[in-house]
């Protein structure tokens, strides 16, 4: 059986699945992709059913090789800096790694996350119906942890048939990140009218503390009306939550299903990728829609994700700016973008 | 008739049904019933419950069944569970050490309550609890029913972890937590119990809304049901009140 060997590792990068199911209840955290539609993106591109364990990458940054046989592999995500033995990449590609070859994903132009998918998927425990990695429990993924130098990935089996690259053709990930639509509340009544209009007003910027578990945002101070302690409810990924000092908090993937601050607004599910991939110090607005339009905006991406995934061939480029010429040249030749 | 919850959105897959704003075992009631209820008789589209002392939330496939639905289904559900009978629940008389050997922090509990050791245990011990939540931490299961004159703030700082099994009160509340972790509360007994068992059916032995009583065991009972434990067996008693 073919296996993938971590050849370095940054910190934050694990493996997971479309995230833990039925548990919430127990307060299991869900985990799961920070961006949902990367991580979908990089399976379908292998042949892989959307929710299917493949690693996340942080900007920290993995390098991989294949062992005991070749590995047919897709990157999607962020425009990370992707190169196979030094040759540069598109940052959405499909390949085969063989053994002894380098995959390298770096922090590149833009984003904040990426996904390796390997085809048939990362045979990995199963822990409360999936493998998605909650580090701060110690819970599923590769023995509960962030993967690092030496780690060995078994494959489930899987067709890895041998193929030239090919760029993944996905305009669906090319989401501007300037504003990011939310619906309002479940707490907006603990705030103020005047306070509402700051926070949609904004501009927020990530700060560079965000982690799997919460995005903090810097920006205008939010005051409370009614104090910043509620008894716990429970928390949706996405929730805006306003702790004491006022400043924002984007509760994320790892978060606990439950909370005690108010949650002024919630992050729709389509742009959850969206702010995820938003890196510390780029500026953007939330921008209030209503329910009717965010269930249309999740319908839209649903629809994205059905049409299947295209390649173009990767062009050979001896300069990475031509390179990257080259790229702008096969996106712009597939037309429509998604609607917003 | 009871007044009827507020329905609030966190965003358009999740919906919480409010029930009050404090903790309150009639809030936390009809929280429960509610859950119950969507449980027992799930609408397609429906994927997790989550319930808190004040709340219901209700994660969903807004794909598959719409808001107004759902704040309909969930309407009735709650006006049935808070007029009918209270349903049957599960109930476990769960064996407790309160030893001070495995009860580290009963001194000080006892201490901070100007009570005797053996009044605190005999008062945790003889009173009705139900598991009102999880939250905070994997397993980690808030009951309601401590008695008000149980009731001592949290610590200042957290100790260091506490061992699996812990049964514990801080801040008003008792709590039973299945992972070892630093934690604010105090630890005033420990269950032999496999509060999760990945193996299980139900990995998770307690289920929101169970009742539960504190049977005190001494240590060597504690040791040799810890033992049974291990071997898969479920050594709290099981019933239904």
């Amino acid at each position: 059986m073919s296996a993938l060997r971590v050849l370095s590792a940054g910190p934050g990068v694990t493996a997971q699945d479309g995230g833990r199911r039925g548990y919430l209840r127990f307060g299991v955290t869900a985990a799961g992709p920070m961006d949902r539609l990367a991580h979908a993106v990089a399976n379908l591109a292998v042949g892989n059913p959307a929710g299917a364990a493949a690693i996340e990458v942080s900007l920290g940054g993995v390098e991989a090789t294949a062992e005991s046989g070749p590995l047919t592999v897709a990157v999607a995500g962020g425009a990370f800096a992707v190169t196979l033995d030094g040759r540069p990449l598109p940052p959405a590609v499909r390949l085969t790694l063989e053994p002894g070859t380098a995959l390298k994903l770096r922090a590149g132009a833009a984003g904040a996350w990426c996904y390796l998918a390997v085809a048939g998927g990362f045979d990995l425990p199963d822990v409360l119906g999936s493998s998605a990695t909650h580090t701060r429990s110690g819970l599923g993924g590769f023995e509960g942890r962030g993967l690092r130098s030496g780690d060995l990935l078994q494959v489930a089996a899987g067709r890895q048939a041998r193929q030239e690259p090919g760029a993944i053709v996905a305009p669906l990930l090319e989401r501007r990140p300037d504003v990011i639509r939310v619906v309002m509340g479940p707490q907006d009544d603990y705030f103020a009218d005047d306070q509402v209009a700051a926070f949609l007003a904004g501009p927020w910027k990530v700060s560079a503390r965000s982690d799997r578990m919460a995005t903090f945002l810097d920006g205008p101070t939010i005051a409370h009306a009614k104090g910043h302690d509620i008894v716990s409810d429970g928390v949706a990924m996405g929730a805006i939550q306003i702790p004491g000092d006022g400043r924002p908090i984007v509760l994320m993937a790892d978060r606990q299903p439950t909370g005690g601050y108010p949650k002024i607004a919630t992050v729709i599910g389509p742009d959850l990728g969206r702010l995820a991939q938003v890196r510390a110090g780029t500026a953007f607005r939330f921008r209030a829609i209503s329910i009717v339009e965010a269930v249309a905006a999740r319908r839209d991406e649903a629809a994205l994700l059905t049409r299947g995934i295209a390649f173009e061939p990767v062009i050979r480029r001896e300069l990475s700016s031509e390179f990257l010429l080259g790229l702008n040249l096969i996106d712009g030749v597939t037309g429509d973008r998604p609607g917003d | 008739m009871t007044e009827a919850p507020r329905f609030l959105d966190a965003g358009e897959a999740a919906l919480v049904v409010e029930f009050g704003e404090i903790v309150d075992p009639a809030i936390s009631d009809r929280v429960l019933a509610l859950d119950a209820a969507l449980s027992a008789d799930p609408p397609d589209g429906l994927l997790e419950l989550v319930p808190t002392y004040r709340s219901l939330m209700i994660h969903y496939d807004p794909l598959v069944i719409d808001r107004e639905a759902l704040v309909a289904r969930a309407g009735e559900a709650a006006a049935r569970a808070s007029d009918g009978a209270r349903p049957s629940v599960r109930a476990w008389l769960m064996p407790c050490c309160y030893d001070a050997e495995l009860a580290e922090d009963l001194g000080e509990v006892a201490e901070a309550l100007g009570l005797p050791a053996e009044e605190v245990v005999t008062r945790h011990a003889g009173a009705d609890y139900r598991v009102a939540m999880y939250g905070f931490a994997p397993g980690f299961a808030y009951l309601g029913g401590l008695p008000e004159t149980l009731a001592v703030p949290r610590r200042r700082t957290p100790r260091p972890p506490h061992p699996t099994g812990a049964v514990m009160v801080g801040g008003g509340l008792a709590a039973i937590a299945t992972f070892p972790m630093p934690t604010g509360w105090h630890v005033v007994g420990r269950t032999p119990e496999r509060l999760y068992a990945p193996e299980r059916a139900e990995a998770f032995l307690l289920a929101p809304g169970d009742a539960l009583r504190f049977e005190p065991v001494d240590v060597a009972t504690f040791r040799a049901l810890e033992r049974r434990a291990a071997t898969g067996e479920i050594v709290a008693q099981a019933a239904s009140a």
